[in-house]
């Protein structure tokens, strides 16, 4: 288990005063059918959902464009009632970058996994946000090859293991990974960059919440806007499909810590989102034993 | 095909033409990557087309470039890239694809020379596809053909090469860049905007066979199958001109600039009482077997001029199918940079090349080269053993 919490720390101890109960009906308008082609605890629809459902919330359905890249995501393609341009592997933030420069008046995204967006396609990505295109690139990130069938990719911690590095990634042999944020963070052209997970409802609202301020950001003309989020892959990772969250959280989510890596003008480094996230911890602890959460 | 516009001529580079009538003919976007000989084609598109309200990217990478170009298609915008061989070598992954996902992208290929006709004709990327090649002989034609590649490209939904060379890109004419009226073609229903999202009615520009739910799906192999049956309307489009070959014993094949040499040489030759004659591919994709065999008809031997180690010849050999015997009289031969056309792209060279093959004398060397010419070492002249049990 982590001991860094990647999500607001619920007081679970009493049951809640009031019943759950269902407010509002929460199917994103923008799905053309509720089936998918992924595998049991797979993060990618939670991901895909949170897309959908800040497009939803900030009115920018009719000017949706997404570029979308090559992986198991890809299928939401034909599935998200989005228009479309299906790119090549890694090509996505280039193809984006026509499209945007064509329609400056559309809301343009990319979809890339970590194959395709830190493995294939870096150059491009960073090249993009260098430039300051006016458009967000969405990262799904579990650190592995999926569609393959579980292979390394630049974001594999160190120790994972994979297809291809079945004693876990070994820096000496394999090299270290990218934390792709923190590089997209120091180019002048990117304006709001973010990293959240879908490993628990709090990782997944605030991911929704981070997506949206991506999309304001495009909206608001002031340069390149990034988010990653991070996504289970039991199926990738050989574990059984219950133990993803826990084990996104205990292996990726220590390495690729979910923060605002750059907003309103300031950088935080992954190191110093992680010691900020220490302070919350022991802060949060330290409120429980005085007997509570404050507000 | 009528023309608009008054024409007024000026005094510019063969780039600048270039760049110019794909501006006449609504090009709104180009991306590209510097490299010789085709740099000069970029420099035009980056001053000119802000002007003309369009948008020009100096391209990080020539996959890039070609990446951009397929977004800005994609909104049904015109759009085009373009490099030199080894740039193109980068971006064929994308025109393979772009075919699949019937992108009408235009690509201005400023060759270093034409060995890369296999490139251009053949496909240099994966699977199974073609695309229209054009091959203007010079500046004036490229004018027409740039335009005519616009509109054959949404015609037929299909990416479009140039394929022109450093004395295109180069060279200076006096010349009027007029805008050529084409038919009418359909609105782009196709294209993406974002106002269908979320109606159930968003659109979807793939390679892949998988299209939205609801839609028409294809399958990857049903894709396949629906692209190589388009291909074969396209090949209507093929196109070539000739001359003297009504009576021609002798037939001499060349396309691009070195055509323009070829004609001429063959019309001094004509002055000298040979019967010679040449046919001139405009489109190198589809190739213009009919053209090419009519003008064959006559002849006793055909030849293939290109600045190559032979690669246009195929394409004749396989037009004139046995009924006379085709031979290469082109060569390897560039200037001392690599980057230009060579001393073999010469009236006089070319003229007695003609002539060696009208008098069935072998051909003289190419002029520059003797010294280089391979010697194999022993062991590989030494027999290669068996070794299929």
């Amino acid at each position: 288990m982590s001991t860094i919490p990647l999500g607001p720390v619920l007081d679970t101890a009493h049951a809640p005063g009031d019943g759950a109960r269902v407010v509002e009906p929460k199917t994103p308008a923008l799905l053309l059918t509720n089936h998918h082609h992924l595998c049991p605890g797979c993060g990618e629809p939670l991901a895909i959902r949170a897309i959908a459902e800040a497009i939803e919330d900030l009115g920018l359905v009719d000017t949706a464009v997404c570029a979308l890249g090559i992986g198991c995501y890809t299928s939401f393609g034909s599935t998200v009632d989005i228009d479309l341009v299906q790119c090549l592997h890694g090509r996505a933030p280039s193809v984006a970058t026509g499209v945007k420069r064509m329609l400056p008046d559309a809301t343009v995204f990319t979809l890339q996994g970590d194959g395709d967006m830190v493995n294939e396609g870096l150059q491009e990505v960073l090249h993009t946000a260098a430039r300051g295109e006016s458009l967000t690139a969405v990262l799904v990130n579990n650190g592995v090859f999926g569609e393959t069938g579980g292979h390394m990719t630049a974001t594999s911690v160190l120790g994972q293991r994979t297809k291809n590095t079945i004693e876990g990634r070994d820096a000496e042999y394999h090299g270290y990974p990218i934390l792709i944020g923190d590089l997209i963070a120091q180019l002048e052209g990117a304006a709001y960059v973010a990293r959240g997970s879908v490993h628990n409802a709090g990782a997944v609202a605030r991911t929704t919440k981070m997506v949206r301020r991506a999309f304001e950001t495009q909206r608001r003309r002031e340069g390149f806007s990034f988010v990653e989020i991070l996504t289970m892959c039991p199926t990738g990772w050989f574990i059984p499909t219950g133990e993803g969250p826990d084990y996104l959280a205990s292996t990726l989510g220590e390495v690729h810590i979910m923060g605002e890596l750059k907003a309103d003008g300031q950088i935080r480094t992954t190191e110093e989102l992680h010691a900020e996230n220490v302070r919350k911890a022991a802060e949060l602890e330290a409120q429980l034993a005085r007997g509570g959460l404050e507000d | 095909m009528t023309t608009t516009t008054t024409p007024t001529r000026a005094l510019m580079e063969g780039s600048e033409a270039l760049v110019r009538a794909a501006i006449l003919a609504d090009c709104r976007f180009f991306a590209g990557y510097p490299m010789t000989p085709f740099t000069e084609v970029l420099e035009h598109f980056a001053a000119l087309l802000p002007d003309a309200g369009g948008v020009c990217i100096n391209a990080e990478s020539e996959i890039e470039a070609v990446g951009m170009a397929w977004g800005a298609v994609a909104t049904g915008a015109r759009a085009a890239t373009g490099s030199t061989g080894q740039g193109l070598a980068l971006m064929q992954e994308s025109f393979s694809e772009a075919t699949l996902a019937e992108l009408p992208l235009v690509i201005f290929n400023m060759s270093r020379s034409q060995g890369d006709y296999f490139q251009a004709t053949r496909g240099g990327g994966h699977g199974d596809y073609r695309h229209i090649v054009l091959a203007p002989q010079d500046v004036r034609e490229g004018v027409a053909l740039v335009q005519l590649a616009f509109h054959l490209a949404d015609k037929w939904r299909n990416p479009v090469m140039i394929y022109g060379d450093y004395l295109l890109a180069h060279t200076q004419e006096a010349v009027s860049v007029e805008r050529v009226e084409f038919p009418p073609l359909p609105e782009k229903e196709w294209a993406v905007d974002g106002s269908r999202s979320g109606t159930g009615r968003s659109r979807s520009v793939t390679p892949l066979g998988v299209t939205k739910v609801g839609q028409r799906h294809f399958g990857q192999e049903g894709k396949a199958q629906y692209i190589a049956t388009k291909m074969a309307h396209v090949e209507r489009e093929a196109r070539a001109e000739s001359g003297f070959c009504d009576d021609a014993e002798t037939v001499v094949v060349a396309f691009g600039s070195p055509a323009k040499f070829v004609k001429y040489a063959v019309a001094q030759l004509r002055d000298e009482g040979l019967r010679v004659g040449w046919v001139r591919p405009i489109t190198l994709w589809p190739f213009p077997v009919d053209a090419v065999r009519a003008a064959t008809r006559t002849a006793r031997i055909v030849g293939s001029f290109e600045i190559s180690s032979g690669q246009l010849v195929d394409d004749v050999r396989i037009a004139v199918a046995g009924v006379a015997p085709v031979e290469f009289i082109g060569g390897v031969s560039s200037d001392h940079s690599g980057f230009g056309l060579g001393r073999l792209l010469d009236v006089d060279e070319v003229r007695e090349r003609i002539r060696a093959l009208h008098e069935g004398r072998p051909q003289p060397p190419v002029p520059g080269y003797e010294e280089f010419t391979y010697e194999p070492a022993p062991h590989q002249l030494a027999p290669t053993p068996e070794v299929t049990p």
